[in-house]
């Protein structure tokens, strides 16, 4: 389903996507592409991106998060973004970019609990 | 208060792979001088903001990443240089979202609140020089 390192699974209704790969320009611009495709093509109900692997989000790549959920909900796919590391949080605070409009969850479960099912 | 330079790496920034080269470079020396996993994370994010702003503003400079010492205290001491068209609004551009790249405008004022010392030299068609520190913490 996924062109690059990025793997997307799909989990009852939705998709789990794990970001594990430093989002670096092209892969950032790949993801948004593989994710939004998948989205398309599975008619997901709720789309979790699960960041727990990145100990580093600047703002670039935090943009690239909070767009792809706006992109997902325009299509009609809710997104929840999961595992947001406590230092990460700190730091996107400190910035002043709290990805404002994104709903997020501790983990994956949490997070699956905050999705609608098509079902 | 005197700084003393223990070591320092002098990198390239021309393409997004520096960008990445830059930040795992910044995130190991805090981590050698003994930086908090919080502390770590700042100064990794400051030096990725940075280093884009290079990128995204002047096209190409350079980044310096050193570890430093100075009153018994240790920290990492980083300094980011361009030749690009420097910064008019020097006042507006700290204040954040403004940008001229495509970016969220928070490379300045992001990594300005996320280190202790911030210190800018700039002037329009002088290029832009960036100072920055992170002080471990005991």
């Amino acid at each position: 389903m996924s062109r690059g390192t990025i793997p997307i699974l799909r989990v009852a209704d939705n998709l789990l996507v794990t970001v594990q790969t430093e989002l670096h320009d092209q892969v950032a611009e790949a993801f948004q592409e593989d994710v939004l495709a998948a989205v398309e093509k599975t008619g997901a109900a709720g789309l979790l991106i699960d960041v727990t692997g990145l100990d580093i989000v600047d703002s670039y790549v935090a943009r690239v998060l909070s767009d792809t959920a706006k992109m997902a909900r325009l299509m009609g796919t809710e997104t929840v973004i999961v595992g947001i590391r406590p230092e990460v949080a700190a730091t996107l605070v400190r910035m002043g970019y709290a990805m404002p409009g994104v709903r997020t969850a501790l983990n994956v479960d949490e997070g699956l609990a905050m999705l609608p099912s098509r079902r | 208060m005197t700084i003393r330079v223990l070591n320092r790496d002098e990198m390239a920034v021309e393409t997004e792979h520096d960008v990445v080269t830059v930040r795992r470079k910044a995130q190991a020396v805090a981590h050698g001088r003994g930086l908090s996993t919080f502390a770590i994370a700042a100064i990794t994010t400051a030096a990725s903001e940075l280093a884009r702003n290079v990128l995204a503003h002047a096209r190409r400079g350079t980044a310096s990443v050193e570890a430093v010492a100075a009153d018994g205290r240790s920290g990492v001491r980083m300094v980011f240089r361009d030749d690009g068209p420097g910064i008019a609004d020097l006042p507006r551009a700290l204040a954040g979202g403004y940008s001229t790249a495509r970016s969220l405008g928070l490379g300045l004022s992001g990594s300005r609140r996320l280190v202790d010392e911030f210190e800018i030299e700039t002037a329009p068609g002088k290029g832009t020089v960036v100072t920055v520190i992170k002080w471990a913490r005991f």
